[in-house]
C-alpha cells in the first residue's frame, strides 16, 4: 500500500513494456509475443489487484479514499504544468477491470489469431492500447487523461484496420479515427476553458484541484454570455469528446463500422474498455456537471446527457433488431448499453453508470469472445443466417453465450447485467427530468431481450443451415478458458451489485458523491424490470420459433410482416447516408474550393512573381545599357577627346616644351619669392 | 649695387640670352650652345656666391662649379654624339623635325 | 674694379648675343668660345684661378672644339647659312620675362653679406687644398663622376659610330646590328 499511489504508473508500464519488446520481434515469435502481452497484462492485473485492495482497505477504515501523487511536467518560465496520478474507488475498480478483461482477451487472441502472419504485430498494439488505457484511468490530471485519449485513439485506429489490406478494414479506421475526432474537439476545448477558469487541470491537488470544493464553489452560479452556466458549459463540451468515443447518437456510426477489426479488438475495445472512456470521463467530471443546482433543480449537462442516452439506447437496440451479422447485433447492442450507462450517470449519478459500465464490461467481452469463437469455429461465417445448430457443436461455447445473453438482457436475480441496469431504471423512474427517459429505458431493455433471443436462436438453435456451421467444431481451451471466466465473473458479480448488497454502489459512492441514486431497493421497479425481460425474451422465442429448421435464405420473420420498417432499421436509419450526404459532401466541397483558391492564388502568385521578374530584368537592361554603358561610353569618348586635345601639348617639338618648360618655372618662382617675400 | 648683385646681374642676362638661343634656334647644335650658355651662366654665380657671400665652409663653390664642368663636358659629349647619329640617319639637324617621340 | 668687370662683361654678353643670333653655324661656335674665354677671365678676377684655367682647358678647349666639330660633320648641301630661328617672338619673350624676374629678384633680395673684413680679400684656393677636399669628404660625388664620364665616353663613342654594313656574301645570320 506504501507503493501506491505513487509507483501506480507500474500499471501501465508493465503493457508498455510488452509492446517494447514485441515490436522488437518478428513474425516467427508470434507465440511468444502473445505470452509476453498476457503475462505484462497479468501482473498488471496482481498489481491492480493489489492497489484495490489497499483502496478497499483504506475505505473500510474511514480514511480519505482518494490517493494522489502529483508532479510537475514542465515548466515553461511561469508555468509549471503537473499531471499526476490518482487511486480512489473509481480508477481502482477501472484498472482491476480492465487488466483482468484484458488478461482474458489477450489469451483469447493467442488462439484466434493464431494463424496471422503478422500477430506480433497484434500484441503489440494490443499491449499498447492496454498501457494507455490504463493511463487514462487513472490520469489525476485532465492534461494526462486527453493524452491517452488520443493514444487509445491511435490504438483503436492501428487495431480496426490490423487487416488493413482489406479496404473496408482500413476505411473503417479512418471513419473511427475521424469521428472521434470531432467529439475530441469539443473535449479540448472544454479542457482549455477548464483551465482558463480555474488555473489548474489536476482534479485532486490538497484542495487546489479543479474538482475539489473549493475550485468548484468559485465556479457556482457563473454565468455565460447566453445564461448558461460556465460549469455546465465546460460540462456540455467534456461531453462531445465521451458522446464520440462512446459511440452516442449522432457520433455513433464508427461503432458498428469497427467491427472489421479482430474479434478480440472487438471485444476489448468497443465493448469493455475504449468506449467505456467516455463515460467514466462523464464520472470522473461529475462533481463538475452536477454543479449548476441542487437535485431539485435541472442541471443542464446531466440533463442533456440523459437524453442523449435515452435516444443512443433506444436506436442502437432497434437498428440491433434488424441485422444479420453477428458482431453486429453486439456493436449496436453496445451502443444501447452505452446509452444506458450515460442515462444511469445523468439522472442517478456516477456510482450507478459506473456500476453497469463494470458488469457490462464483463459480459459484453464474454459474449464478443463468444461470437469469435463461433466465427474461429464456423471458419469466418459471420452471417447469423448461414449458422445454426451449434448448441450441439461447440457446447462450451453455447453455455457461456448463453450466460452472456442472459446478463444482458437482464434476467432477473443471477446476473449482474439484471442488477445494474435496475439500478438506472430505478433513478429514471424517479428522475425530475421527465418521465420519457423511464419509458424509453424499459422499451429498450425488452427490445435488448427480444433480439439477443434472435440472435441466440439464430445461431445455435435447430440444425445447421450451412456446410460451414455443419463443420463447426469446438474452439481450443485456450479460447474457451476466457469464456468461462468472464461467465462465472459476470454471475459472480451480481452478488456485490445488488440493492439489497450495495456493496459497489457504495464503494463507488465514496469517491464521486452520492448522484441522485434513491440507493434502496424499490419492489415495484424491479418486478417491472424483471417482468419486461422476461417477456422480450418470450416474444422472440415466438417471433422466431420457425427459424430453426429453416433455410438460410430465408427472410426474417420480422422482415415479411413490417418490411418498410425492417428495412430501415437494416439500413441503420440511413445514418450513414445522410451523414455521406451531407457532412462528407460539403467537407468534400470545402476541400475543393480550398484547392482551387490555392491553385488561383498560386498562379496568380505565379504570374505577379514572373511579371515582376520580368520588370526588373527590363529595368536591369535597361539601366545597364542606358544609363551605366551610356555614360561609360560618353565617358570614355570624353576622355579620349579630351586626350585627343591634350595630346596636341605632346607633339614630339622639344623647343615647345622647353618654353612651357621655362614658363611653368617662371611663374613658379615668382610665385614662391612673392610669398615668402624675399 | 655691389659686386654680388652685379655678377649675379650678369650671370642673369647670361643666362637669359642662353635661353634665348636654346628656345629658338633651329639647328640642334645652335641650342646646345644655349644650353653651355646656360650652365656657365650657373657657374658664375656659384662662383660670384663663393667670393663675395659668407663662407662657413671654404672651397665649396669651387668644388660645385668643377663638378659641373664636368658633368655638363660630359653633356656636351653624349648630346653631340646624338645630333650625329641622328643626322646620319634622318639627314635633317632640324629640331622641329625630329619629332617622333610624340603622344 | 669697374673697369676690368664692365669689359669682360661686355665681352661675355656679346659673345653670347653673337653666339646665339649669328647665321654662320661656325661662327656661332667660335663666338661660343670667345665668350666661354671672357667668363674664364671673370673667374681668375674672382680669385678662382683653378676654376678659371679648368674653364679654358675643359670649356673652351674641349666642348667648344667638340661642338665646332659637330657643325662640320653635320654639314649638308644646304648653305651654311639659314633662317634663324623658329617663332623668336615668343622665345625672347619668354627669356626677357626671366631675365626681368631674375633682375627683380637679384635686386630686392637680401643676400647674407661676408663680414667686412673678409669681403676685399678672396678667400684662399690652393689646388692642394682642392684636391685634399675632393679626395677626402668628395671622394664618392667624384668616384660618381668618373663613371659618369666613363659611361659618357663609351655611349657617345657607340652612339657616334656608324653601324657596321652587312656583308652580302654571308647568308648564316639572318639579323646583323640594327642600322
Amino acid at each position: 500500500m506504501d507503493l501506491f499511489p505513487r509507483h501506480l504508473w507500474l500499471i501501465p508500464a508493465l503493457p508498455l513494456a510488452a509492446a517494447g519488446i514485441g515490436s522488437l520481434l518478428g513474425p516467427s515469435r508470434r507465440r511468444l509475443a502473445g505470452m509476453l502481452a498476457v503475462a505484462a497484462m497479468a501482473l498488471a492485473a496482481l498489481l491492480s489487484l493489489a492497489a484495490f485492495a489497499g483502496t478497499v482497505t483504506r475505505e473500510t477504515a474511514g480514511e480519505a479514499s482518494v490517493a494522489v501523487h502529483n508532479f510537475g511536467w514542465f515548466e515553461a518560465g511561469s508555468l509549471l504544468v503537473s499531471i499526476g496520478w490518482i487511486l480512489d474507488p473509481l480508477s481502482a475498480a477501472m484498472l482491476l477491470m480492465i487488466t483482468t478483461v484484458g488478461t482474458l482477451i489477450f489469451l483469447f487472441s493467442i488462439g484466434y489469431m493464431a494463424d496471422d502472419e503478422r500477430a506480433h504485430r497484434f500484441f503489440t498494439f494490443l499491449s499498447f492500447f492496454a498501457a494507455a488505457m490504463l493511463g487514462l484511468v487513472m490520469a489525476n490530471s485532465l492534461l494526462l487523461l486527453f493524452v491517452c485519449w488520443e493514444l487509445v485513439g491511435l490504438a483503436s485506429y492501428l487495431l480496426i484496420g490490423f487487416w488493413f489490406t482489406r479496404p473496408a478494414a482500413a476505411a473503417a479506421a479512418r471513419k473511427a479515427f475521424l469521428t472521434t475526432r470531432i467529439g475530441d474537439l469539443g473535449l479540448l476545448l472544454g479542457m482549455l476553458w477548464l483551465y482558463a477558469e480555474t488555473g489548474t487541470l489536476l482534479f485532486f491537488d490538497d484542495g487546489r484541484g479543479c474538482l475539489e470544493s473549493d475550485m468548484l464553489a468559485g465556479l457556482a452560479g457563473r454565468l455565460t454570455a447566453s445564461g448558461l452556466g460556465v460549469s455546465a458549459a465546460i460540462s456540455l463540451l467534456i461531453l462531445c469528446g465521451a458522446i464520440g468515443k462512446s459511440g452516442q447518437v449522432p457520433l455513433h456510426v464508427w461503432l458498428p463500422d469497427a467491427m472489421e477489426g479482430p474479434t478480440p479488438v472487438s471485444a476489448l475495445i468497443h465493448a469493455a474498455t475504449m468506449v467505456a472512456a467516455g463515460v467514466f470521463l462523464m464520472a470522473r467530471v461529475y462533481p463538475l456537471a452536477a454543479l449548476d443546482g441542487t437535485a431539485d433543480v435541472l442541471r443542464v449537462a446531466l440533463t442533456v446527457l440523459t437524453w442523449v442516452g435515452a435516444i443512443t439506447a433506444l436506436s442502437g437496440a432497434l437498428t440491433a433488431v434488424a441485422q444479420y451479422d453477428i458482431k453486429r447485433i453486439l456493436a449496436y447492442s453496445t451502443v444501447s448499453q452505452l446509452g444506458f450507462m450515460m442515462m444511469g450517470i445523468g439522472a442517478g449519478g456516477p456510482a450507478v453508470g459506473m456500476m453497469h459500465l463494470l458488469t457490462h464490461a464483463g459480459f459484453k467481452a464474454l459474449l464478443f469472445l463468444g461470437a469469435g469463437s463461433v466465427i474461429h469455429g464456423c471458419h469466418h461465417e459471420q452471417d447469423i443466417r448461414q449458422l445454426g445448430g451449434l448448441r450441439t457443436r461447440m457446447r462450451l461455447t453455447f453455455a457461456t453465450y448463453a450466460v452472456g445473453m442472459m446478463a444482458l438482457s437482464g434476467v432477473p436475480l443471477f446476473f449482474s447485467g439484471f442488477w445494474s441496469k435496475d439500478a438506472i431504471v430505478h433513478s429514471l423512474e424517479g428522475w425530475p427530468g421527465g418521465k420519457l427517459p423511464f419509458v424509453i429505458a424499459l422499451g429498450t431493455a425488452a427490445l435488448t431481450a427480444f433480439y439477443m433471443t434472435r440472435q441466440m436462436i439464430y445461431v445455435f438453435a435447430g440444425p445447421a443451415r450451412s456446410p460451414g456451421a455443419a463443420a463447426a467444431h469446438e474452439s481450443p481451451p485456450v479460447m474457451t478458458g476466457p469464456l468461462v471466466m468472464l461467465a462465472v465473473a459476470t454471475i459472480g458479480l451480481s452478488a456485490i451489485t445488488t440493492p439489497f448488497v450495495p456493496w459497489l454502489e457504495h464503494f463507488l459512492t465514496s469517491s464521486l458523491g452520492k448522484g441522485d441514486s434513491p440507493g434502496h431497493a424499490n419492489w415495484g421497479v424491479l418486478l417491472l424490470s424483471g417482468t419486461i425481460s422476461l417477456a422480450g425474451i418470450a416474444l422472440g422465442g415466438w417471433v422466431y420459433r420457425r427459424v430453426p429448421g429453416g433455410r438460410a435464405t430465408d427472410r426474417d420473420p420480422l422482415g415479411i410482416r413490417f418490411p418498410r420498417l425492417f428495412d430501415v432499421l437494416e439500413r441503420r436509419f440511413y445514418v450513414d447516408e445522410l451523414y455521406a450526404a451531407t457532412v462528407v459532401r460539403w467537407t468534400q466541397l470545402a476541400g475543393w474550393l480550398a484547392a482551387s483558391l490555392d491553385r488561383w492564388i498560386s498562379s496568380a502568385l505565379h504570374d505577379a512573381a514572373a511579371l515582376a521578374a520580368s520588370a526588373g530584368a527590363w529595368l536591369t537592361r535597361t539601366l545597364d545599357q542606358g544609363v551605366i554603358n551610356a555614360t561609360f561610353d560618353d565617358g570614355c569618348e570624353a576622355a579620349r577627346d579630351s586626350g585627343r586635345i591634350l595630346s596636341r601639348a605632346h607633339d614630339g617639338r622639344a623647343q615647345q616644351y622647353l618654353r612651357i618648360l621655362v614658363v611653368g618655372v617662371a611663374v613658379l618662382l615668382f610665385l614662391l619669392w612673392n610669398l615668402q617675400g624675399t | 649695387m655691389s659686386p654680388l648683385h652685379l655678377h649675379l646681374l650678369l650671370a642673369a642676362a647670361l643666362f637669359a640670352i642662353g635661353l634665348a638661343g636654346a628656345l629658338t634656334r633651329r639647328h640642334a647644335i645652335l641650342v646646345l650652345i644655349g644650353i653651355e650658355l646656360m650652365l656657365n651662366a650657373a657657374n658664375l654665380n656659384l662662383l660670384a656666391f663663393w667670393r663675395y657671400g659668407p663662407n662657413p665652409e671654404p672651397l665649396n663653390g669651387p668644388i660645385f662649379a668643377l663638378f659641373t664642368i664636368a658633368i655638363a663636358a660630359a653633356e656636351a659629349a653624349v648630346g653631340l654624339a646624338l645630333i650625329i647619329a641622328i643626322h646620319r640617319r634622318y639627314r635633317t639637324t632640324r629640331v622641329e623635325d625630329i619629332r617622333r617621340l610624340r603622344g | 674694379m669697374t673697369l676690368t668687370f664692365a669689359l669682360l662683361a661686355g665681352l661675355v654678353l656679346g659673345g653670347a648675343f653673337a653666339a646665339v643670333t649669328c647665321r654662320n653655324r661656325v661662327h656661332a661656335g667660335l663666338f661660343l668660345a670667345a665668350c666661354l674665354v671672357g667668363l674664364a677671365l671673370v673667374f681668375l678676377r674672382l680669385g678662382a684661378e683653378f676654376l678659371g684655367f679648368i674653364q679654358i682647358l675643359v670649356y673652351v678647349g674641349a666642348v667648344a672644339v667638340l661642338i665646332v666639330f659637330a657643325i662640320l660633320l653635320t654639314r649638308d648641301a644646304e648653305s651654311p647659312r639659314d633662317r634663324l630661328a623658329n617663332a623668336p617672338a615668343s622665345g625672347i619673350l619668354i627669356a626677357l620675362a626671366l631675365f626681368a624676374l631674375l633682375a627683380w629678384a637679384i635686386s630686392t633680395g637680401k643676400f647674407p653679406a661676408a663680414p667686412a673684413e673678409t669681403a676685399a680679400v678672396a678667400p684662399a684656393l690652393s689646388v692642394k687644398a682642392l684636391g685634399d677636399r675632393l679626395f677626402r669628404e668628395y671622394v664618392l660625388p667624384l668616384q660618381a663622376v668618373g663613371l659618369l664620364l666613363t659611361a659618357a665616353l663609351i655611349g657617345a663613342a657607340v652612339i657616334a659610330l656608324p653601324a657596321p654594313k652587312p656583308d652580302p656574301l654571308d647568308d648564316s645570320d639572318a639579323s646583323g646590328p640594327a642600322s
